[in-house]
This record gives C-alpha cells, sequence and structure tokens, in this order.
C-alpha cells in the first residue's frame, strides 16, 4: 500500500533561515498523525509543504504516490503550472488556525465555493453537499450566517466543512485550536474526532496532548527543524525517550 | 479560594425582588458658548458675502434662465457620459495594471510600472492634447484591417475618452494595487488549498474583498472626474463648460453662465455622493456584524436626540 504521505529528506529555508533540516517520515493511509514539538521547530512549515503552499529546497515530498509541486522525467525535475499545483491540492484538505474563512461569503457560501469553482458542480449539488456537511459539524442552523457573526468555534467548524466538501483523501490540520477560547476547543476536537473514526487521513500539528493521545496513530516530535523522536502517541507521550522530549512534555503536560 | 469565590456576588441575583428600578440619569448637558459664538461669525460673513454678490454686475434672473437651455442640457448630458465612459475604461485598466504590477512575471509587472509612471506622471491637460494631435506623428492609422486618416478617427470624443480615460486608469491602478495587498494572505492561502487556481483567487476571494478598501477612493475618483472632464474643451469637445462659455461669449452673461455650470456640477456631484455612500454599504456586508444606518435613518437618529435634549433642559 502507498504511503499517504511520504517525506524523503525534505528541506526548506528562507533565505538563510534553515527551518527544515532533512524530515524522513511517512503516513499511511487512514492514519492520524500528530506533529508537536516547540513554536518554530518548522511543523507547520512541514504540513504547508505538503501541499505546496511553501516550496521545499531539497529532497522528495510525495501525496498518493505523485510528487507534490514537481514532475520528474528521468532524473530531472520540472515545476508544475499554476493550474497544476491547483489539481493536486483538490484532493488536499487544509484547516488554519485562523479558519481564513472567506468574511464576504455566508458559511454555506464557503462551503459551496470550491466545489463550484474548482469542480464545476452544480449549485445544486454543492448546496445539498453543503448542507449536510455543516450538519455534520453541528451547524445546521448557521448555513446563513456570515463568519463575523459566528464564534471562533463555529468559525473552524465551518472551515473543517468546507474543506471537507471538496471529498478530500488528506486532511492537514495547522494548530486548529490554537486561536479558540479555551471552552471553545471541545467542540472542534469532537468533530475531528468524529473525522478520524469515519477513516479520514489526517495529519495533524497540535498542542492538545490529550486529543494526540486518544485519537491520534502515530505522533513524531520535532525540534530545530529535525524529526526528535517518532512512535505510538501513547509511547511518546508517556515513555519520552530524547531529553528534549521530556524537557518539552514537562513544560505542556 | 472557594470562599472568595463565593463572596462574588452572582448577578442573577443583585436586583432584590421588590426594588425600584434605578433613575436614568437626566443631567444638564455642558454648554458649549464657542459654537454659538463662531456660528454668529460664519453667519455674518455668509451674509457680507451673500451681500457683495447681490451687489455686484451680476443679472441673477438669467441663472435660472438658463439652467435648463437645451445646449446646456446637451453638455450636460456629454459631461456624464464622457466622465462616465472615461471612468470605466480607467476602472477597467486599473485593475488589469494592478495585477500586472502584482504579477510574478517581470515583463508585465515592468510595463504596468511604466505604464503608471507615465501616464500619473504627466497633466492629464497635455495627455488630452497629444491625444487630440496624434495625427502629427502618426497621420494615418493603419491596424491591417482598418485604414483611415487620423484626423477622421481622432474624434473629440475619442481623444477625450482616452485622455480622461488612461490617465484615471494609472490612478485606479494604484488604488486596486492597495485594495490587493489590502487582503489579508491567509485568505489567498485558504483558497489556494482548495484547488482554486491564481485566477479564480483574484476574482472569488481577493477583489470582492479588496473593493471595501477600493470603493471609498473610487467615489473620489469619480467626483474628480466629473469635474476634470472640464478640461475636454481643449479637444473640442462640446461639455457643459464648453456650452456655458458659448452662451457666455454670445451674451455676455459670463458670470452668469459660469454659475449656470457651478450649479450642474454640484448637483451631479451630489448625487453620485449619495450613490457612493449605498455602493460602500453594500460592500461591507461581511465585513460588519450590523450594516451603518443609512443617512435618512441618521437624520431620524439624530432629530429624536435633539428633541430629548430639550426635553431634558
Amino acid at each position: 500500500m502507498t504511503a499517504m504521505v511520504k517525506a524523503e529528506g525534505v528541506h526548506k529555508s528562507y533565505g538563510a533561515a534553515h527551518i527544515l533540516k532533512g524530515i524522513d517520515l511517512e503516513v499511511a493511509p487512514r492514519e492520524v498523525f500528530c506533529l508537536i514539538g516547540p513554536s518554530g521547530s518548522g511543523k507547520s512549515t512541514f504540513l504547508r509543504c505538503i501541499n505546496h503552499l511553501e516550496k521545499i529546497n531539497a529532497g522528495r515530498l510525495y501525496v498518493d504516490g505523485d510528487l507534490v509541486g514537481y514532475r520528474q522525467k528521468g532524473d530531472k525535475l520540472y515545476e508544475l503550472k499554476d493550474s497544476e499545483v491547483a489539481a493536486q491540492r483538490r484532493d488536499i484538505g487544509m484547516v488554519f488556525q485562523r479558519f481564513n474563512l472567506f468574511p464576504h461569503m455566508t458559511a454555506i457560501e464557503n462551503v459551496m465555493e470550491a466545489p463550484v469553482m474548482v469542480k464545476g458542480e452544480s449549485k445544486a449539488v454543492a448546496r445539498e453537499r453543503a448542507i449536510r456537511l455543516l450538519d455534520r459539524v453541528g451547524l445546521g442552523d448557521k448555513g446563513g450566517n456570515y463568519p463575523s457573526q459566528l464564534s471562533g468555534g463555529q468559525q473552524q467548524r465551518v472551515a473543517i466543512a468546507r474543506a471537507l466538501a471538496m471529498e478530500p483523501k488528506l486532511m492537514l490540520f495547522d494548530e486548529p485550536t490554537s486561536a479558540l477560547d479555551p471552552e471553545l476547543v471541545g467542540d472542534v476536537l469532537d468533530v475531528m474526532r468524529d473525522l478520524a473514526e469515519s477513516g479520514m487521513t489526517m495529519v495533524v500539528v497540535t498542542h492538545e496532548m490529550g486529543f494526540a493521545r486518544e485519537v491520534g496513530d502515530s505522533l513524531v516530535f520535532m525540534d530545530g527543524g529535525v524529526v526528535v523522536e517518532s512512535g505510538h502517541p501513547r509511547d511518546v507521550l508517556g515513555n519520552p525517550q530524547h531529553d528534549r522530549t521530556k524537557a518539552f512534555l514537562s513544560k505542556v503536560l | 479560594m472557594t470562599d472568595k469565590l463565593d463572596k462574588v456576588p452572582d448577578p442573577a441575583d443583585t436586583p432584590p425582588a421588590g426594588a425600584v428600578p434605578p433613575e436614568a440619569i437626566r443631567a444638564i448637558p455642558v454648554r458649549h458658548y464657542g459654537r454659538w459664538i463662531s456660528a454668529v461669525v460664519v453667519i455674518a460673513l455668509v451674509v457680507a458675502l451673500g451681500f457683495a454678490f447681490a451687489q455686484g454686475n451680476v443679472r441673477w434672473a438669467t441663472v435660472p434662465e438658463k439652467l435648463f437651455e437645451p445646449s446646456i442640457l446637451e453638455g450636460l448630458a456629454n459631461t456624464v457620459w464622457i466622465s462616465v465612459a472615461s471612468m470605466a475604461l480607467g476602472l477597467v485598466l486599473g485593475v488589469v495594471f494592478a495585477v500586472m504590477r502584482l504579477s510574478k512575471n517581470p515583463v508585465t509587472s515592468t510595463i504596468a510600472w511604466f505604464y503608471i509612471w507615465f501616464f500619473r506622471g504627466t497633466p492629464v491637460y497635455v495627455q488630452l492634447l497629444i491625444w487630440f494631435n496624434l495625427a502629427l506623428i502618426f497621420p494615418i492609422l493603419n491596424l491591417g484591417f482598418y485604414k483611415d486618416e487620423m484626423t477622421q478617427v481622432m474624434t473629440p470624443f475619442l481623444a477625450a475618452l482616452l485622455g480622461l480615460g488612461l490617465n484615471e486608469g494609472a490612478y485606479m491602478a494604484e488604488i486596486v494595487r492597495a485594495g490587493i495587498q489590502s487582503v489579508d494572505e491567509g485568505q489567498t492561502e485558504a483558497s489556494h488549498a482548495l484547488g482554486m487556481t491564481q485566477t479564480q483567487t483574484m476574482r472569488r476571494v481577493v477583489l470582492p474583498q479588496a473593493m471595501r478598501v477600493i470603493v471609498p477612493p473610487t467615489g473620489n475618483e469619480f467626483i474628480n472626474m466629473l469635474k476634470t472632464s472640464s478640461l475636454v474643451v481643449a479637444v473640442q469637445y462640446f461639455d457643459l463648460l464648453r456650452a456655458a462659455q458659448d452662451i457666455a461669449a454670445t451674451s455676455f452673461a459670463v458670470m452668469e453662465m459660469f454659475f449656470v455650470a457651478s450649479i450642474w456640477y454640484l448637483a451631479l456631484t451630489s448625487i453620485f455622493s449619495v450613490g457612493q455612500y449605498y455602493l460602500e454599504r453594500h460592500y461591507a456586508r461581511g465585513a460588519l456584524r450590523s450594516l451603518p444606518p443609512t443617512p435618512w435613518q441618521k437624520v431620524k437618529a439624530n432629530l429624536s436626540r435633539f428633541s430629548t435634549r430639550k426635553a431634558v433642559a
């Protein structure tokens, strides 16, 4: 079975700042893969490389067996065109820390936008699915609201529904609960747990250790642009082997 | 710890049963004597100015007489037409050149830079004259499928349209660019992550949000355009000012005709200011929890505030 995400020696730098220093990892289909680590460790940057929001400088990154952002012919790499990159991203949903809902569209319009524009779906079909998805995230009655009229937790759940509307095979979560008031975190995590149970492959950058322990199948601790420790969340969180992992966990647990 | 918490009064409990509701404050407002004095001074100045105009060599009766003169109305229609057409051209060029300017393609961004540099850097009056006299450089216009004398092609209308429109395009490009750059980068990322292309992202996500920033200065630009269009007299276009001047030249009612023109310019700008207000309201949707009141709602609110003040005093 091909790995859903496969990273081989991935490097990323912004000018002189070397953010990722050789990441190797594999995410199996239907797996919930958690990335933890201190801020600046490169975990969000790595996540953004998976759907080519960031270009990697070295190494190879595959999603479902396809090279991300490039085409390989012989030993030469060719950059993909804008439209080809867009086509690759259709199958990869992403949820952002700051929601990034489109503020000029209502919740339901947010969810309908990509299927209509990208897949050329009819509005009726898109609307029907949007209603179903909003219902699934517990916001069936909020479809007509603009994002500014929703709480952070509600906005994030709309954002999850928006990503699911493209029926992705992989979902990326970039600290989805970090911008939320503590009492709103639970609703978002519930939706994510439900999604994990349905068999979605998920890569989750998170500070929610409880979620990682309960829902995660694999966990990676990153620091300074490298993978320090990986394994089953129960093992890494319960019995960390490296000093850096121990130091980090002692601060957050 | 729990003791402390227990002492915090529960707001639901505070007004004990049977208590009278608190009395609303009815205070005497602060007196603004400075406002009264300055109002009196201003009124005195206005009266003095009005007196001077009344005494001057102006036949006031001419103004309403000529206000609806057919040639004036024709000039007025032409002024509106050239302003709207030039503004439309400027808007299209503005969006195109703003997007080009922000493009990663160095050829398109350089072209846009030069366009803005030239058309913003030279007076619009000069640009109008250049278009009008283009026949001096290209005596014959040859587009392959179409060939004619340039003097035939470059009518006053076309010279006015190109002169005003291309100049406006340069200003609009900068306004649109500022609007595009004001949209949060997360919006572009979210759109890209959904699989939308650069073009779709620009059209569906970025530009609609940029409109909030673009509309107010664009309204200013249009009001400017209504007035700047009076420069088209230089290319023989028959606009409102030209119509007024023609009558002034034969009837010697010089000042009177300028007043006629001014009244119409003021009427136009006033109408479009109201339109601009409602346009801004439209693009504020989603950005504000509740839309701002319309002018009529504001007037009503102010009137009711005034009457409560009187009641207090």
